[in-house]
């Protein structure tokens, strides 16, 4: 019994899978205190954390899965699922909430057929609520993450809120072709 | 002549990023030799996006809400005729907004190129660095940070010269000096707007911080939400290290400091110092008990040092003009200027930097122009969810530590969210509740269970259901929490409840026993009626999605309360504000 590794390639595998990560993984890996820069890094890449991200992390930087997992769900930036091609970031800091946020949520709901943390089943957007974004005397405001970078929208209502939400379908749409 | 457009986070999200690009469009087109700079939030956040145009004197004409269809008309006029577009430049008024303000913190906000550190250098940037090193030594530094009576700016106002004394007297070589830029707290901006504004002024401010207590390094700790903000620090570090203000033995003078960027991943109580070096560390950010303090065990058990941004960006100012200088300002015991963030339903939104000890009537009504729509104060909350809601009757407050205590509210980091009659008291302490619930990290039970328990009575109360006992209840608990926890979270926890008990307690005995939301807020408690102004137009029957309205053309209709889901389309719809909320 001296060697008990598998014949199926999968280490070799994974690293293919996770070609990307390896630039960032080589930077960090060996860095202490690097964990949440890495996670942060490879959400960037892939929009989410998925268990075989996590499980790859693992392996390179020699953090048990547990820890990461406990860290990844400490935090609210994280995502353990993947996420729409445009991320609504919905603001629900005090400001935004005392000129209405709540009915901004109702108004996205209602368009997209979608709640706080799901997805559209055509994978175009993903709601989340966040905390504040900074953006208070805009209130109510949302941020929009997509492939482009980020777009923030302020003094929101309901009809505008569509209108933005439509201009960013079609977007999405005439990218795809 | 030279055109500027602020790009702050608020104005870029108001479209100032558009209106740049025509004007370098009908620049280009038009051939005219006329630069189009960037700066970053003047702090009229209501009147963005602002175009400021400097002609060749220097001379500043200010544009307000410049939306892309209105450059052409400031090109053709303004640029090309020098003749200023009068209707489209700010009013008076609008110009007292700043002109009543003190401006330390954000001196250079919105009036140089964040990106360009030749903008902050013209302006006696990196002068106070300059004196440091060349007269100072570092306990000639704690020493002018004393008698300025800076207090930290990121909530609780501990007295900032202290805490650097206790990091330079802290025995061992290496230290740190860590900027708290995880500005969590909901409703406070100020942070962000020096970051992406005046980036130089932190990095100056921790260099100082640095010498004066044989720190080494620095590290800010920035929101992720703040994506522009870190960009610009990345090249306001760069440029710095370029010049010689960072890195290596700075201006010759032997000393070395170096500052990196780590982003949080949104956890509010990484405010919390022993959380945020947790997490700097890369684990999940939970306080630990205190001793030993940070000043003795931080950063990798290092002696450290936390300072939030605005504290540490007063600190060249008052170097390079004196403690006393800064000293001048203020009351006695809270000294020097601080920075508000004015949101919610005021008229003028956006940031404000006055001596302390203004009465809040000031601010509120001198500067950011009262209530929107010149409906009724009702209340002002401070200190986000550590801190409480200070009624209209007690508007005569001077802002100082001592005075915003007294109050049962906090100074904190400086978030002021103006509240009109339509805001219901009972439903922002469940807000609050929410908050404080998500963002406990669970290490006390009393915070983790307690903050959860109280959210589930208030629910319970904004939704019809509250019973007697329930306001004990809440008292109770409130207490309990504030006892039971270890850090500040959880201890400040129950504030918003126990300020809103202590001056709106008959808004809960409302809902509890009248089953009224008098502020026409919360759903379960108010119905739908249409009054007299009704028209007959019908809108409101064509738009209601359950058929609840009734009622012929040009009679007044009517709506079925059976059926009513009370979603408010028939008021968005109603053109003739004949339908109430009551």
């Amino acid at each position: 019994m001296s060697d008990v590794s598998c014949n199926c390639n999968c280490e070799a595998n994974r690293a293919a899978q996770f070609a990307d990560l390896a630039p960032v993984l080589e930077e960090y890996a060996q860095k202490p205190g690097s964990l949440i820069t890495i996670l942060q890094k490879t959400q960037d890449i892939y929009g989410y954390l998925s268990i075989d991200a996590i499980n790859y992390i693992s392996e390179v930087t020699g953090i048990m899965p547990a820890k990461i997992y406990g860290v990844a769900t400490f935090y609210a930036q994280f995502r353990l699922q993947p996420v729409g091609k445009n991320l609504i970031m919905l603001c629900q800091g005090t400001a935004c909430h005392v000129n209405g946020s709540q009915l901004i949520e109702e108004a996205i709901t209602e368009h997209l057929g979608i709640e706080d943390g799901q997805t559209t089943e055509d994978g175009v957007f993903t709601l989340n609520n966040v905390a504040c974004l900074g953006c208070c005397s805009l209130a109510p405001v949302m941020m929009v993450k997509n492939a482009e970078g980020d777009e923030t929208y302020g003094n929101l209502t309901k009809t505008k809120v569509k209108e933005i939400l439509d201009e960013i379908s079609a977007r999405t749409e005439e990218v795809a072709g | 002549m030279r055109v500027v457009v602020g790009q702050g986070s608020c104005g870029i999200a108001t479209g100032a990023k558009k209106t740049a690009a025509e004007f370098e469009r009908l620049i280009a087109e038009k051939e005219l030799d006329i630069e189009v700079g960037v700066t970053g939030c003047v702090g009229t956040c209501y009147l963005e996006p602002i175009v400021d145009i400097y002609d060749d004197e220097g001379e500043l004409t200010r544009y307000v809400k410049v939306q892309p269809d209105k450059v052409e008309k400031i090109v053709e006029q303004h640029l090309m005729n020098h003749e200023p577009v009068e209707e489209d430049t700010i009013s008076d008024e609008d110009k007292e907004f700043v002109g009543k303000q003190q401006r330390i913190v954000l001196r250079n906000c919105g009036v140089i190129n964040p990106e360009n550190i030749d903008d902050y250098i013209a302006r006696d940037g990196y002068k106070a660095i300059e004196k440091v090193l060349r007269t100072m030594r570092p306990d000639d530094v704690i020493r002018e940070i004393k008698a300025s009576g800076l207090r930290g700016r990121g909530g609780a106002g501990f007295p900032t010269w202290f805490k650097w004394n206790a990091c330079y007297r802290a025995p061992g070589v290496t230290k740190y000096l860590v900027c708290n830029a995880d500005e969590g707290d909901p409703g406070a901006f100020m942070d962000r707007s020096v970051l992406e504004g005046d980036p130089h002024s932190l990095i100056e401010g921790m260099i100082i911080g640095g010498y004066a207590m044989g720190a080494v390094e620095g590290v800010i700790y920035c929101r992720a939400e703040y994506p522009l903000a870190i960009k610009r620090l990345e090249i306001a570090m760069s440029q710095a290290r370029e010049k010689g203000y960072l890195g290596e033995d700075i201006m010759g003078s032997g000393f070395n400091f170096d500052i990196s960027i780590k982003a949080g991943a949104g956890a509010f109580v990484c405010g919390e110092e022993t959380a945020l070096i947790a997490s700097l560390e890369g684990e999940r950010g939970m306080p630990r008990l205190k001793p030993p303090f940070p000043a003795q065990k931080g950063y990798w058990d290092k002696p450290t040092d936390i300072n939030n941004v605005e504290t540490l960006a007063n600190v060249p100012w008052i170097i390079y003009n004196g403690g006393e200088a800064f000293g001048a300002y203020g009351t006695q015991k809270s000294k020097g200027t601080k920075v508000f963030a004015l949101a919610g339903k005021i008229s003028k939104g956006g940031l404000v930097e006055v001596p302390m000890g203004l009465t809040l009537k000031d601010v509120i009504y001198g500067i950011g122009g009262g209530i929107k729509k010149n409906r009724q104060f009702k209340a002002v909350q401070m200190g986000g969810p550590s801190g409480g809601c200070i009624p209209a009757d007690l508007i005569d407050t001077p802002v100082t530590y001592e005075d915003i205590n007294k109050t049962g509210a906090i100074v904190g980091s400086g978030g002021m969210i103006v509240m009109d009659e339509d805001t219901c008291m009972v439903d922002m302490a469940r807000y609050f509740l929410n908050f404080t619930r998500d963002e406990s990290c669970g290490k006390c039970n009393y915070c983790r269970i307690g903050t959860k328990r109280m959210l589930e009575i208030l629910e319970r109360i904004t939704e019809g259901e509250g019973k007697e006992g329930d306001i004990e209840l809440l008292e109770e608990l409130a207490n309990k929490i504030k006892d039971g926890s270890m850090c500040g979270l959880g201890q400040t926890a129950p504030n918003p409840v126990l300020t809103t008990l202590r001056y709106f307690r008959n808004e809960y005995e409302d809902h509890i026993f009248n089953k009224k939301c008098t502020a026409g807020s919360c759903k379960a408690l108010i119905t739908f009626n249409i009054t007299d102004n009704c028209k007959g137009c019908t809108l409101c029957k064509k738009n209601c999605p359950v058929d609840a309205i009734t009622g012929e053309v040009k009679e007044k209709h009517v709506i079925d309360h059976d059926k009513c889901i009370k979603c408010g389309k028939c008021i968005d719809s109603c053109k003739f504000e004949a339908i109430i909320k009551k």
